[in-house]
């Protein structure tokens, strides 16, 4: 596997970037959700409780691998669209990236692209469980 | 519910002059009008309530029980004299009976907690229902732990009704508690409560209700129910948060070990014994909300203005409106059709989530809740993994209604 070909930090400012060329919540939306689409298959070996962030609203799935060049392969999914989208961006974002840079990223993005209710703990979706998992894995990756 | 005699309304039910008398319903949530219709998770409050709470606070705030200082008195009185409204409106025989708790939850813990010291022993049976919220699952759960009794289940059929024949068969000598939902917050469902607490104390079995969805909807008279316990929620009916009431009779309030130890439930202390205070103050531990139920008074003096009957006709309109309308749309699934239901709507789109659904209607300025409803082991029962759920109230209206279906229809067209 390749070794990041662009930083955290640079495939989030693509994100964003994406994202303003959309005036209005719906295009913002409909654009989230075809990034949904977009993320690979988890493959039914993760599709269990172990890899399951349930969440009051919605269920996450998270799993993650270590590549061969050091970095962390990330597979995530849910049931619902808009989580799936957004579990699409996080996984654009911080897959085959060094566990370290994973583990202290910064994910104010989703802010950025309006996209911050979402990812609230009270919100109940299993998001913020999702990328505090992402970032568990990415620290006791970068422990070994 | 059981009709009671009227309480003396003082105005007629006019929807558009309550709506005036609840502030946060003119707000604008994404540049549109807010429609509410999360009432099962928390009711808006009037005027009157937060007018009260703040002249509390700026012109009678003391300690309660305390003082003998005038300020003190004046608290004390205040506070004291939601009691006899308490009682007044649950229909209790007598104040001390009311016990102020924190809210449904706090109550049910009261009872299940104080149970769990003396009264549950290894093997007992505490009887549950399948449609019983979180709070009234849980905290028997932990009391079951503590003392080796179990928990049995009575199920819920495909319409959310109780199946009250396996209620009556589950009912046996081992049986010590049964604690059942009184109004479904998920479904809707009006339990049949009056039938099953007779037939439980047919067999000396106490009752506890958890009220908590009921109060706000139509009457409730506990003595005319005869239930050993009913537990409500001020915030569900038009008061603020942390404040709610365990009713309790009188007899069961005084065998009954306290829950809590603290300031105000005790007569005299001392590090070789300590006596208890008189009912309900052995269960008031601590410096209470005073505010909070202050504000619960005058939230229940509000909805005492109306007619519970016209209030109740209302919210009939509104539910069959709903319940007519997102069943013309089809591909709709109604999830709770039982026969006698409040003002509750539960349904699922088919092949859509409900959290995509509920966060676009609320880009339509549209609050409706969505998720398991804090009811896990029926939706579990229902194989899905949540609902939408629309919850009315006295000060909703056949527009918003209206808006509520417009916003699903466009919600599922942007979607799909």
């Amino acid at each position: 596997m390749a070794a990041a070909t662009s930083t955290i930090e640079e495939r989030a400012a693509e994100v964003v970037e994406e994202f303003e060329l959309f005036d209005d919540w719906m295009g913002r939306y409909e654009h989230l959700i075809e990034q949904g689409k977009g993320l690979p298959a988890l493959p039914d070996d993760y599709r269990t409780e172990a890899y399951q962030v349930r969440g009051c609203q919605s269920q996450v799935w998270v799993a993650a691998e270590p590549t061969d060049s050091g970095t962390i392969r990330f597979l995530a999914d849910s049931d619902a669209l808009i989580t799936r989208g957004l579990a699409a961006l996080l996984v654009r974002v911080l897959d085959d990236q060094p566990p370290e840079a994973v583990a202290s990223s910064n994910l104010a993005f989703l802010d950025q692209i309006g996209m911050n209710e979402h990812l609230s703990p009270t919100r109940k979706n299993g998001l913020d469980a999702m990328v505090r998992r992402m970032k568990l894995y990415a620290e006791s990756l970068a422990a070994v | 519910m059981q009709p009671v005699a009227p309480r003396l309304a003082t105005r007629t039910f006019d929807v558009e002059q309550v709506r005036s008398e609840f502030p946060v319903l003119s707000r604008r949530i994404h540049d549109l009008p807010l429609v509410y219709l999360d009432n099962a998770a928390t009711t808006q409050k009037p005027l009157t309530v937060l007018e009260r709470i703040d002249a509390y606070y700026r012109s009678e705030n003391a300690n309660v029980h305390r003082g003998v200082h005038t300020l003190s008195q004046e608290a004390t009185e205040a506070y004291e004299s939601v009691r006899p409204t308490m009682q007044a409106f649950l229909g209790a025989g007598s104040a001390q009976e009311i016990v102020f708790t924190k809210g449904t939850t706090d109550a049910i813990n009261v009872v299940a907690g104080s149970m769990s010291r003396g009264y549950f022993r290894k093997g007992d049976e505490i009887l549950l229902t399948g449609m019983e919220h979180h709070s009234n699952i849980v905290p028997w759960q932990l009391a079951a732990e503590a003392t080796g009794a179990v928990v049995k289940v009575v199920p819920v059929d495909d319409r959310g009704q109780l199946d009250v024949e396996a209620y009556q068969a589950l009912l046996g000598p081992k049986t010590r508690m049964v604690a059942i939902v009184h109004v479904s917050n998920t479904l809707g469902t009006i339990n049949p409560i009056r039938q099953m607490i007779a037939d439980a104390h047919s067999m000396g079995i106490p009752v506890l209700v958890d009220g908590a969805q009921a109060v706000a909807h139509g009457p409730v008279n506990v003595q005319d129910l005869d239930c050993d316990f009913y537990c409500m929620s001020a915030h569900k009916v038009f008061g603020p948060t942390g404040t709610g009431v365990l009713y309790g009779k009188a007899e069961w309030l005084n065998q009954l070990p306290p829950y809590q130890g603290g300031g105000d439930m005790i007569s005299a202390v001392s590090f070789e014994r300590t006596t208890y205070n008189e009912i309900p103050h052995k269960f008031e531990a601590g410096t209470p909300n005073i505010a909070g139920v202050i504000g619960m008074g005058a939230a229940i003096d509000y909805l005492s203005e109306f007619d519970i009957a016209d209030v109740q006709r209302h919210e009939h309109q509104l539910v069959a409106h709903a319940t007519g309308e997102l069943e013309a749309l089809g591909g709709i699934r109604l999830i709770g059709t039982a026969d006698q239901k409040t003002a509750v709507v539960s349904f699922l789109l088919d092949g859509l989530h409900p959290y995509d659904v509920a966060s676009v209607i609320d880009r339509f300025g549209v609050a409706v809740r969505s998720g398991h409803h804090c009811t896990q082991p029926l939706m579990d029962q229902y194989r899905i993994p949540g609902t939408l759920r629309a919850s009315f109230a006295l000060y909703n209206t056949l527009d918003e209604v209206d808006r509520l279906v417009d916003a699903v229809r466009r919600a599922r067209k942007f979607l799909s």
